[in-house]
């Protein structure tokens, strides 16, 4: 075997990064069409209207779905052990994410084909929940991450996991899904207000201009109290950071004040919980002066901000374990091996460029503000 | 200890959302090729029939693929979710081409799938072209992936278990890449993903031809599905032999299992074409001679095992297992140990066969000799479910060359409409390429079992710790909501075909101008 170009730890940073990347793409990309649909049953009330806002993502959501898909996918290869414990023991909040998601397509595909009243309801009905279930959701679990939650391992590196889906709905859980919902819809009206005209661009724009309020205040709640009040993680050993990804071979303990570690010794991480209010502020004065790009500029900074912010909080750990600290999968322990990670980060230097042409340019193809005429002409608008 | 319930449970949960997901899937292969071929044909030749065609496959296309990504997406997370120890276990290895899939295929065809819909009045011919043969290349490449994925679970080359992390890890990419079984395995599945899309259309076409309706859309699009359908079902048999002969190299007891060869015969092997279970272990059986033995060893000479040797092989590599998982405890108590890595580097391939014996205690190094023979004994696969899907699998195979060959023929002297029968037939075959490829499914998976990835990890072994009402609550729920949505979506289907093409390539839809389902002008072209 050749030798590996790049060293284990300098691979395991960039693809903690890259893990940030896909989740912030999502959160962005997919995270417009979750806002959207969240939306839908309030600022549009016609028919007429509705179907401006399904078809105004119609087209794109199925391409943007995929940064979720493959943020799976990369999770799966980079970070084998995140995603088994993870998946696993959120299980049956993943299972409520599944079965919104599978409402989407369906709803998308289905709604149109039928012209009665009651049909388009159930599947207006459908899109909501399958916006807002997962958008709320993905919060909860992250907020779950930032509590600990309760795995350990045995000699084989089999899981036991003794928590169960209504332990994860804590209040700060709950608060962090809050954040991410109100950061996604903000998203979902931005994008409305931009390329919509009209009372429906009227009310996204309001309900936009509180969404953005809401996260921002929600965001500065949560990081008060993530600071003061609840325990955070800390190692307490030497780790190797190109060892082997064997996570039961370090320390770690559990304190209160431990996710401001990363601030105090390094100032400049406060830049990014700084950005993440400065674009929620941004997207509040875009929606509130009507100027759809800025609004959407604002709004996109407040959500790869936040991100940012939590990546950079629990640094190094991805995934702490409340119920044997030591079991906590950090960024140097948890990973794939030198040569997978190599070889995903050469595929993904390929792709990711092909992929942010072909989709900026579906982009452009389908650009310009949805009406109700425009949709009469074409025959295949949901 | 792991709760035996809950690991059926997983397995039963894996195997339906498999196996309904796999019911879009084969119909977006073969239908996305087919549309890019219609539409090729209307660029070329400028007729607004082929336009219309390429359209109203569209709309059906549509619905299906709707329901093949709701289906997707739980595939992709079912694996952390209830296979956890396997996504540790493997993930080194299987998640990349599955993270791969997500870069090169899914992106490509979910981001034009979009374009393909919307983009008609909004992009030239030749670039909306682009776009539809875009979208079944990415659909295509997205099996390719995913099959190098399951092809390594049926042939897990070019990784080695590494007792520091207890996972395998990947030593040779290349090799999980270009895997015989792989390859054999995408062209077979794509294959039978264009039959099942030839059928489709032949099958929608002639019941207008039986209706007297659209009958110049449905004229061509016979000859198109009679073509691509004739090329596609040869390949899926013979291509589907070149599985066969992989699965002797690497898979014995699933071909054992499959032919019911309960001892190894003197080569050249027979064929079996039938078998009736008379009890005992005894079963009345019509051979054909020699035939197994050159399908599967491409020689008169090499002997096709049979179950009671493989089971005595079985029992020899869980003892050098053991051998392993001892030097693994040795590593284990002192890192630093050479000695025991030594020994563990040279009994590691073995590792997995040791495992079978979690079935029965925990503590598998003080295993006995009678739980060593059971365990042997557990990686025979239950005969007769595989023996016969095989065989269903095999007879929709080459019912499809025959039926195929007939349409071809009577395409190439223009009497599609000739007989009434016959496209009576031609409606009536619609179901059996989804039972070909369930049971083909059913051959390849349950085929491996005990294994989930053979020879490596045992499947009782790599599910995921839950509690029984996880399981209850997470199947109730799939089975209500895809039950449900099949219903949706079989109706919806039947209302589009019903209301057939638009004149002009227009769908009355929701567009304004109509619904589907009010009658439609005789086209006019």
């Amino acid at each position: 075997m050749h030798a590996i170009p790049l060293d284990y730890e300098t691979l395991r940073l960039i693809w903690w990064a890259l893990l940030g990347v896909l989740l912030i793409g999502f959160a962005i990309m997919g995270g417009m069409d979750l806002g959207v649909g969240a939306l839908l049953p309030f600022v549009a009330r016609t028919d007429d209207e509705r179907r401006v806002l399904i078809n105004l993502i119609g087209p794109t959501w199925e391409g943007n779905q995929v940064w979720l898909v493959l943020g799976g996918g990369a999770i799966f290869a980079a970070w084998p052990t995140i995603y088994a414990v993870s998946f696993s023991g959120f299980y049956l909040a993943m299972i409520a994410i599944l079965l919104a998601l599978i409402l989407r397509p369906v709803g998308f595909k289905f709604r149109g084909k039928v012209n009665n009243p009651a049909w388009r309801s159930v599947w207006d009905w459908a899109l909501f929940v399958g916006g807002f279930v997962p958008a709320l959701i993905f919060g909860v679990a992250v907020g779950n991450v930032f509590l600990g939650v309760p795995f350990s391992f045995d000699g084989n590196m089999r899981i036991t996991y003794t928590g169960n889906f209504f332990g994860l709905l804590t209040p700060f859980a709950l608060l962090a899904g809050l954040v991410s919902l109100s950061m996604l819809v903000t998203q979902g009206a931005a994008i409305i207000a931009k390329r919509t005209t009209g009372p429906v661009a009227d009310r996204a724009a309001r309900y936009g201009k509180i969404a953005a309020l809401a996260t921002a205040v929600l965001f500065i709640l949560g990081g008060v109290v993530c600071l003061f009040l609840i325990a955070g993680y800390k190692v307490t050993s030497v780790q190797d950071m190109a060892g082997p990804s064997a996570p039961l071979s370090k320390t770690a303990i559990s304190e209160v004040g431990a996710w401001a570690h990363n601030y105090s010794a390094y100032p400049w991480m406060l830049a990014a919980p700084i950005l993440a209010i400065l674009g929620s502020v941004i997207a509040y004065f875009g929606l509130n002066a009507r100027a759809g790009v800025t609004a959407i500029l604002g709004s996109s900074l407040a959500i790869f901000s936040i991100i940012a912010t939590t990546g950079l909080s629990l640094f190094p750990f991805l995934l702490p374990s409340s119920l044997d600290p030591k079991a906590s999968l950090t960024v140097w322990d948890a990973s794939s091996s030198q040569l997978t990670l190599f070889i995903m980060l050469l595929v993904t230097l390929v792709f990711m460029p092909i992929i942010l042409a072909y989709t900026a340019w579906v982009f452009t193809v389908m650009r310009g503000t949805v009406t109700t005429k425009s949709l009469g002409r074409n025959p295949n608008a949901y | 200890m792991i709760d035996p319930i809950v690991v059926e449970l997983s397995r039963l949960q894996f195997a339906a959302t498999a196996m309904y997901h796999f019911l879009f899937v084969p119909l977006t292969l073969g239908l996305s090729l087919i549309m890019a071929i219609m539409e090729s044909v209307y660029v070329m030749t400028g007729r607004e029939v082929w336009r219309r065609m390429t359209l109203f496959w569209g709309t059906l296309f549509g619905i299906n693929f709707a329901m093949g990504v709701a289906t997707g997406i739980v595939m992709e997370f079912q694996f952390g979710m209830n296979w956890s120890y396997y996504s540790h276990y493997v993930g080194d290895v299987f998640g990349a081409p599955l993270a791969i899939e997500g870069l090169m295929a899914f992106f490509l065809e979910a981001t034009f799938i979009g374009l393909f819909f919307f983009g008609w009045d909004r992009l030239p011919r030749v670039g909306h072209l682009a776009v539809t043969w875009l979208t079944g290349l990415g659909a295509n490449l997205s099996a390719l992936w995913i099959l190098i994925a399951n092809g390594w679970m049926q042939n897990p080359v070019g990784a080695a278990l590494n007792p520091d992390t207890m996972r395998m890890e990947v030593t040779d990419f290349a090799a999980v890449l270009f895997n015989p079984v792989a390859q054999a395995k995408f062209v077979h599945t794509v294959s039978a993903g264009y039959v099942t899309g030839s059928v489709f259309v032949l099958a929608v076409s002639a019941l207008f031809l039986l209706q007297r309706k659209h009958r110049d859309l449905a004229i061509r699009s016979m000859v198109v599905a009679a073509s691509f359908g004739l090329a596609s079902a040869l390949s899926v048999v013979v291509l589907g032999d070149e599985s066969g002969y992989v699965a002797t190299e690497h898979q014995k007891m699933k071909l054992a299992a499959m032919e019911n060869m309960q001892v190894t015969e003197d080569a050249p092997a027979g064929l079996t074409l039938f078998a009736v279970p008379t009890g005992g272990g005894q079963s009345l059986t019509v051979k054909i001679p020699w035939v197994l033995g050159l399908i599967s060893t491409r020689s008169l000479d090499t002997e096709v095992l049979g179950m009671s040797e493989l089971v005595e092989r079985a029992k020899a590599r869980i003892e050098n297992g053991l051998v392993a998982a001892k030097a693994l405890a040795a590593i284990k108590a002192n890192t630093t140990d050479q000695q025991a890595r030594a020994t563990f580097t040279a009994t590691s391939k073995d590792f997995g066969y040791a495992l079978l014996l979690k079935k029965y205690r925990d503590d598998i190094e003080n295993a006995t000799p009678e739980q060593i023979a059971s365990a042997a004994q557990d990686t025979v696969p239950d005969v007769w479910p595989l023996f016969w899907s095989f065989r269903i699998m095999a007879g929709v195979g080459f019912f499809f060359i025959a039926f195929f060959a007939f349409w071809f023929w009577q395409a190439s002297h223009r009497r599609l409409e000739k007989h009434r029968w016959a496209l009576w037939l031609g409606v009536l075959a619609l179901p059996l390429p989804w039972v070909g490829v369930e049971v083909g499914w059913i051959v390849a998976e349950y085929g491996r079992q005990p294994w989930v990835v053979e020879g490596v990890l045992p499947t009782f072994y790599a599910a995921s710790g839950l509690h029984f009402w996880d399981l209850a609550i997470s199947l109730g729920f799939f089975l209500l909501v895809y039950t449900t949505l099949a219903i949706i979506m079989v109706w919806l289907m039947v209302r589009v075909i019903k209301a057939g093409p638009k004149p002009g390539g227009i769908f009355a839809e929701d567009a304004g101008a109509g619904l589907v389902g009010t009658p439609s002008p005789v086209p006019a072209e």
